[in-house]
């Protein structure tokens, strides 16, 4: 189920950042349980729980005592202002990256974003 | 139950399967016992159970002695690789017998388990295949709720559906019923996501003992060309280093922090994370040779290594 390539608990981390950023999460909304996670990614529940103080550290969710995890309401704009800021160096540099690679002029590159932008 | 293991040793006639091994394991968590073949893993859950004795130095289960000491035994349970059942009567008796030994026993549980790997009450222990006798016990041993439970490599001849039923009833019962659970096995990449720390011994001595989120956290993969790897892994602890051409990948363990990591990439250096099972082979390997020194190695996750001599601290 995980590629092995980062800690679980930072892909179930990841994860749960993606679905607040797609809004399948939303603000003040309860996340499952760090035993429901364990138990659907068969993980040690201190393992899933690592991922849960991992993203009450970075204030994506908060804790209720005894009732549960909560996105944080200003969660979906702080990510997104977040995923913004690296968005040229983690996506936009490695594909102009893969363009001169494989011999893709960046005028074309620019031309396909002109097309998808003018059909909206 | 709390764990505390003080300069054991076991011997066997002139030979000593437990060198010298100190450590500490808290209750209520799930630990992974791993090593090779003859490295001691099942000398020592013996000992733990109460099965063997000690040649020399301290074992505490819950600060009390496990040797002919039934107030300890009674909440220990060990189930061997073939099983903990007896060879003879029906699936019944085995439960049966457990039940009368379990105190912690739970019955309804015990059933459903059985239908879970489809095991029939009625079947002869003796005529069942070796994966069958395995989930008996398997079933034997979550049904005892024992707040000490050992599994010594329970999953022989159980197949892959089988065995994953395992680990699902595994959890599911651990974080319903906490108590501690030490898993010893040679299915690593199966098994390491199940555990909160792990320990590795080798040559009936200690080589790690950590959680097994930092172990994995310390293993890195540094590839690209051969010179470039070999300066940015000069000083640091190269596992292992295999050539392809003009390409080297090295197996590094340590923490490497942002900086080192930006370095690597400025250097053309690709980075990436190291499997529970390769760090294994790695940290007991070569055969013959003393296990490589090991940073954050210890009787504790984190401490530095226990002295080899005894200390004279029985906790």
């Amino acid at each position: 189920m995980f590629d092995d390539r980062s800690p679980i608990y930072r892909q179930i981390a990841d994860r749960i950042k993606a679905d607040v950023l797609s809004g399948a999460l939303k603000g003040d909304e309860q996340v499952m349980s760090t035993n429901q996670y364990a138990a659907f990614y068969r993980i040690n529940p201190a393992t899933a729980a690592k991922a849960f103080q991992q993203l009450v550290d970075e204030g994506v969710l908060y804790k209720k005592r005894g009732i549960g995890m909560f996105v944080s309401p200003a969660a979906p704009d702080a990510l997104r202002a977040q995923r913004r800021e690296s968005f040229f160096a983690d996506v936009v540099d490695p594909m102009v990256a893969e363009a001169r690679a494989i011999g893709v002029p960046l005028g074309d590159i620019v031309r396909r974003i002109t097309e998808t932008e003018e059909r909206g | 139950m709390k764990i505390d293991v003080n300069d054991l040793r076991v011997d066997y006639g002139d030979v000593r399967a437990i060198d010298g091994m100190t450590f500490s394991l808290d209750a209520g968590k799930i630990y992974g016992l791993l090593g090779r073949n003859g490295s001691g893993k099942t000398t020592l859950l013996s000992v733990l159970a109460g099965f063997r004795r000690e040649s020399g130095g301290t074992v505490r289960v819950d600060g009390r002695p496990v040797f002919e000491n039934g107030a300890v035994t009674g909440d220990v349970c060990l189930v061997r690789d073939a099983g903990e059942t007896i060879g003879i009567g029906t699936v019944e008796d085995a439960l049966y017998f457990a039940e009368w030994l379990r105190p912690h026993w739970d019955a309804a549980y015990a059933d459903a388990l059985l239908d879970r790997f489809g095991l029939r009450r009625k079947a002869n222990v003796k005529t069942m295949s070796k994966g069958q006798r395995s989930a008996l016990g398997v079933v034997v041993g979550l049904a005892g709720r024992s707040p000490l439970t050992m599994f010594d490599e329970s999953y022989l001849g159980m197949d892959a559906p089988s065995r994953y039923s395992f680990y699902d009833a595994l959890l599911a019962d651990f974080m319903e019923h906490p108590r501690t659970v030490i898993l010893s096995t040679h299915l690593i990449e199966e098994y390491s996501s199940l555990f909160e720390e792990v320990l590795i011994i080798d040559r009936g001595r200690l080589v790690l003992h950590e959680e097994s989120q930092t172990v994995l956290a310390r293993g890195t993969s540094v590839t690209g060309p051969a010179e470039r790897v070999e300066a940015f892994t000069g000083g640091l602890t190269v596992l292992d280093t295999r050539r392809l051409g003009p390409t080297a990948s090295a197996m590094v363990y340590g923490d490497l922090d942002d900086a080192r990591r930006g370095q690597a990439r400025e250097a053309g250096l690709e980075l990436g994370p190291i499997a529970m099972q390769d760090l294994f082979v790695h940290l007991t390997e070569p055969a013959g040779d003393a296990a490589p020194a090991v940073p954050g190695r210890g009787a504790r996750p984190g401490e530095p290594a226990a002295p080899a001599e005894p200390s004279g601290d029985a906790r």
